[in-house]
């Protein structure tokens, strides 16, 4: 018996997603009086022993450079074995871009109980239930899983990394993996930046920017902050900004530790996307807002002066 | 070349999320419901660009679900597709469901099956790649953009900080999200159409549950905003380093 967590590698390097998912593993593994262990697939850079601190006792890496690219049906045959091989009764992903594709997959060949999106750890005392969000953060529901073999999808900023000592043994696991069916021509990645829904910080901005061109002083607090940048639905629909950046119940769905909305004004699709975030701060002119009843921190006044002072104050502190 | 378009009801956005039976059960009382916005405005309008850049293509729509949600898959139906397929059963478990969607595409035999990101009330985002699994098809989620070319699709993903281009051979399942399509509105020669368009409902096939849910709960209500006069950043500043604690 084993909690087996699956570790997503980007271009070599472990996301800092899969760190939350080893962190929630070990603990999950605690609980059950079971050990951690972790999957790696593909090619990687990171010194993968060094994972143990996040309490994995052991890290299978299947390295066969064909898992260098999410394809999901390999992903999953590959991750099948590896549990099969460990008696893996919870598996853990996190509920990122990889594993939203490879973990409804597994659930479905082995027949194990899903839950996506958990926000906690398991309830273990009367059975196996985990938290999870619903109606787009409006909600929880808590989801019985009646399976002997049980996967959870942890929603990414939902579980602390804490790193303690120790090393992982790392063991190299051949496992015959067909060609990819999924061929990945191009990549594409926004350089530079912070993906959005790994940021610990998010700056976003509305239509109170009032055009493209203004955006330089978003910028400055995202970059002061080391923060990732996002915006409204009529922002990117306009092309002010990339589609990416767009956050609502239609765009991406983040949970960052503080969200800073600027010149938004807070529409219930909107609040749908970002009303999971810890902390949330609105600058807006108009008290009326309907954002200021969803914020933590408000601040009634003009964008382009208030924000600009925030970068500076923000730089002062930071040195 | 046939296209399944997995249509799923979802209550509106702007709904009243509330609770019953001991907060077992979602509270439905006054709910609108919809079409769920990335099955409306993504998946299925794709359908409908490649079926009006290919006439021989055949969309078929599946909806799993009770009696309650005819009116929302007739409106699908309203913006395009030509049949449509309810089985009808209600389950909010996502293998129960994917195993029905599966069963209708065994049946159906489509090279293309596309479903939604997510479903905006149990935000799931499941479905697609457990239909893909019981079939033993390739998976692409999170689409932001699909090109048929033959028999082989080209497909832009979401990765963390960027997107990806891939190529894959049909049968092929895609969970689509923005950027795949722009949403349409269904016009009144659609909705006249679809009054006539076959809608055939199913019994479903057995399937046991993996999942149940054990009751609901809402959030802590925010303790309310902390207003800071425009003139002093630096208090917000060091609110957030200070009680905060989140810079
Ligand atoms: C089905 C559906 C799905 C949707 N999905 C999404 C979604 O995913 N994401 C999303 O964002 N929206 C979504 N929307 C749109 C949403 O309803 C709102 O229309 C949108 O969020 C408004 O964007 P905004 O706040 O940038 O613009 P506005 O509503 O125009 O607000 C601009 C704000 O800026 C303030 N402002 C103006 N000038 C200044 C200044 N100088 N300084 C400070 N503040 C200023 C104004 O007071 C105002 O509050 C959806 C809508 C529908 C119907
Ligand atoms: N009951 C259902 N009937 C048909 N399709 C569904 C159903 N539930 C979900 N789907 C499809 O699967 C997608 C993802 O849903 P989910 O995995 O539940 O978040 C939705 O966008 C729909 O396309």
């Amino acid at each position: 018996m084993s909690v087996l967590i699956f570790i997503d590698i980007a271009e070599g390097n472990v996301k800092k997603a899969s760190l939350e998912a080893l962190t929630y593993g070990a603990k999950v593994a605690e609980q059950l009086g079971t050990t951690a262990e972790g999957v790696v697939l593909g090619t990687a850079k990171d010194d993968l022993s060094s994972l143990g601190k996040y309490g994995v006792k052991k890290i299978h890496h299947v390295n066969n450079p064909s898992l260098d690219h999410l394809d999901a049906q390999a992903y999953t045959k590959a991750i099948a074995e590896v549990a099969g091989k460990t008696g893996a009764k919870v598996i853990v992903f996190s509920n990122n871009v990889d594993g939203k594709s490879v973990a409804p997959r597994l659930s479905a060949k082995l027949k194990a109980g899903l839950v996506s999106g958990a926000v906690a750890l398991p309830d273990t005392s009367n059975g196996f239930i985990v938290k999870k969000n619903v109606f787009s953060g409006k909600a929880f529901a808590n989801i019985a899983l009646n399976t002997d073999v049980k996967i959870i999808a942890l929603n990414p900023n939902a579980y602390k990394t804490t790193a303690g000592d120790g090393t992982a043994e790392v063991v190299s696991t051949d496992i015959a993996v067909d060609a990819p069916k999924v061929k990945v021509t191009a990549v594409n990645k926004v350089s530079g930046e912070v993906p959005l829904t790994e940021a610990e910080i998010v700056v976003s901005a509305g239509r109170g920017m009032k055009g493209p061109e203004n955006w330089g002083i978003v910028e400055d607090l995202a970059k002061a902050l080391h923060a990732a940048t996002a915006c409204s639905r009529p922002v990117a629909d306009a092309h002010w900004r990339p589609h990416n950046e767009h956050v609502g119940q239609t765009g991406t769905a983040i949970a960052p530790t503080l969200y800073i909305a600027i010149g938004i004004s807070g529409a219930i699709q909107h609040l749908a996307g970002v009303n999971r975030s810890k902390v949330i701060v609105v600058i807006n002119k108009d008290p009326e807002a309907p954002f200021f009843k969803a914020a933590d921190y408000g601040i009634v006044g003009d964008a382009f002066e208030v924000v600009p002072k925030m970068t500076e104050a923000i730089k002062k502190i930071k040195g | 070349m046939k296209i399944l378009v997995c249509i799923s009801k979802t209550p509106d956005t702007t709904a009243k999320i509330a609770f019953t039976a001991n907060n077992t059960k979602f509270d439905t009382n006054g709910v609108q419901w919809i079409i769920n916005p990335y099955d409306e405005w993504y998946s299925l309008v794709r359908a409908i660009e490649l079926k009006e850049a290919d006439a021989s293509i055949v969309i078929h729509l599946v909806t799993v679900g009770a009696a309650d949600a005819d009116p929302i898959i007739r409106k699908a139906l309203a913006l395009g597709g030509d049949e449509a397929i309810r089985v009808n059963a209600d389950s909010h478990d996502s293998f129960y469901i994917a195993s029905q969607i599966a069963e209708v595409a065994k049946q159906g035999g489509y090279d293309l099956i596309f479903t939604g990101k997510e479903t905006i009330d149990y935000n799931g985002s499941s479905i697609g790649g457990m239909v893909a699994e019981l079939l033993d098809m390739p998976y692409v989620s999170l689409a932001t953009k699909f090109e048929l070319g033959g028999t082989k699709a080209t497909v832009t993903r979401e990765i963390e900080g960027g997107e990806e281009v891939c190529e894959v051979n049909l049968p092929l399942v895609v969970s689509c999200q923005k950027g795949v399509a722009e949403q349409r509105i269904p016009n009144m020669r659609g909705i006249m159409a679809a009054r006539t368009k076959p809608l055939k409902a199913v019994e479903p096939t057995s399937v046991d549950a993996l999942t149940g849910i054990a009751n609901f709960e809402l959030p802590p209500a925010k303790a309310g905003v902390k207003l800071i006069s425009p003139d002093n950043v630096e208090e917000l500043v060091r609110l957030l380093k200070e009680e905060a604690k989140v810079i």
